[in-house]
């Protein structure tokens, strides 16, 4: 398994990666870990005319506070960096919770969260993550840059809102406020391997105890990751307690459209999303009232 | 399409290699095939095995998901630079002989790599780490048991011997 040819430029610059693809479009890709392109060029499924390197561009990696409370993520950030940044554990526990699972430790050494956003693979964790955060992204291009809001940054399988011309540059995730609590957890057949079905939420309480705001977002459960709106919304005013969480999965069950394959059914991803929905919110309800 | 090809100068267990590559050469078959250092083994050549894991710059990485051309300027570290000389082993091999942590060898050079990155960040690790860390990395033959055995001992000795 060979890759077809192509044309290699190491980057030298943010401005030279940015013109490079701006004359070749969507003919050139950017190589950030390659974690996932690699693969599908060993297979020839992609074969780009040139790939331009950013690992050079070692200004697009690192964390650094943004505005008000948020947290801002380079796009040449590797996973590894993520799992050892103390800042992530603390600000941003989801993402910290949901690292062991992203495949291996030697793909953590090496992919990159901005490359795993680009890519949008629908069964990826990330995705959901950021899209359950409510996070954003700021995309540059010779012409300009622009921020662009999660949910209009997923447009489905492998696709995202990015245009030919356009880098991904880094993302600004909101911190988790007081009084919050979050919950990862998937099924996946192997440690590692991609999960049938994964669920990430986040709670936050009033003073008494309430639910104050909600967010549940899941992989593998459609074309791209999925924000479950309806039964975000539904548990807004009222205790989490089992009967709001119950009826919260069955909302979900109903908004998602996961596609099945020879692992799964879809019967059998809807009820994991069922199962799923209701072991992460009874933890994330429990780690906010710890956290009072 | 005509072929692009690079100069690349890379280090290799403390070596300099310089050569002219093709742009689509895979890491793994530069080591292979430029080099001549056939230890590094290529199993499914897409990221899944592990068998192909070297050091590149200190990190465990696949070299099957890498461009050689991205070894530039860097330093790589594979299973022939592990033993200190002809008459000894890296004790990590040391200790995969000892509890029978091989059988027909091909993940081998990729889990030594990968266990000497493990052992140098976590030099006092539990089972559970241990499993962990070898989760990348596939082995048909030896059920892993042997594997968790000997990089613990590995462990236990290096710490024994810097007491």
């Amino acid at each position: 398994m060979k890759p077809a040819p192509f044309r290699y430029v190491a980057a030298q610059s943010v401005e030279q990666a940015l013109a490079l693809k701006a004359e070749h479009g969507d003919e050139a890709r950017f190589l950030a870990g390659g974690q996932s392109l690699v693969p599908t060029m060993n297979f020839r499924l992609t074969q780009p005319a040139m790939l331009i390197d950013i690992n050079p561009l070692t200004e697009l990696a690192g964390l650094k506070n943004g505005a008000g409370d948020n947290v801002r993520i380079g796009a040449l950030t590797r996973y590894r960096t993520l799992e050892r940044d103390p800042t992530v554990a603390d600000r941003l526990p989801l993402i910290a919770e949901a690292l062991p699972h992203i495949a291996h430790p030697q793909i953590r050494n090496r992919g990159t969260i901005g490359g795993n956003l680009a890519h949008a693979d629908p069964a990826s964790e990330m995705p959901a993550i950021v899209l359950g955060l409510g996070g954003r992204l700021r995309a540059q291009s010779v012409r300009g840059e622009r921020w662009i809001d999660a949910s209009d940054f997923f447009i489905g399988a492998l696709t995202t809102a990015l245009a030919a011309d356009e880098m991904l540059m880094e993302l600004e995730l909101p911190a988790a406020p007081p009084r919050s609590g979050s919950c990862f957890m998937e099924v996946s057949r192997r440690r590692g391997d991609f999960a049938m079905m994964g669920v990430a939420c986040t709670v936050r309480l009033d003073a008494d105890g309430r639910c104050a705001q909600a967010r549940i977002a899941l992989c593998n459960a459609g074309e791209g990751p999925v924000f479950a709106a309806q039964a975000s919304e539904s548990l807004v005013g009222g205790a989490i307690d089992a009967a709001r969480i119950a009826d919260a999965a069955k909302l979900v069950q109903g908004e998602i459209e996961p596609g099945g394959s020879i692992h799964a059914s879809k019967e059998f991803q809807r009820h994991l999303a069922g199962v799923l929905i209701k072991r992460t919110l009874t933890t994330a309800d429990q780690r906010a009232r710890r956290d009072h | 399409m005509t072929t692009e090809t690079h100069d690349i100068a890379v280090t290799v267990n403390g070596k300099v290699y310089k050569r002219t590559v093709e742009a689509r050469l895979l890491l793994s078959d530069f080591v292979r095939h430029d080099l001549l250092l056939a230890g590094t083994h290529v199993g499914c050549e897409h990221g899944v095995c592990g068998a192909c894991t070297i050091l590149f710059d200190g990190v465990a990485v696949r070299s099957c998901l890498m461009f050689a051309a991205q070894a530039d300027g860097h330093s790589l570290e594979t299973v022939e630079g592990l033993a200190p000389d002809p008459e000894h082993l890296h004790p990590l091999q040391e200790a995969m002989r000892d509890c029978h942590g091989l059988q027909c060898g091909y993940c081998t050079p990729g889990i030594l790599m990968t266990m000497k990155a493990f052992l140098e960040e976590t030099p006092s690790p539990d089972e559970a780490q241990v499993r962990e860390a070898l989760s990348g990395n596939l082995c048909r033959c030896t059920g892993y048991q042997h594997i968790v055995d000997a990089v613990l001992l590995a462990a236990e000795r290096a710490l024994g011997s810097s007491k």
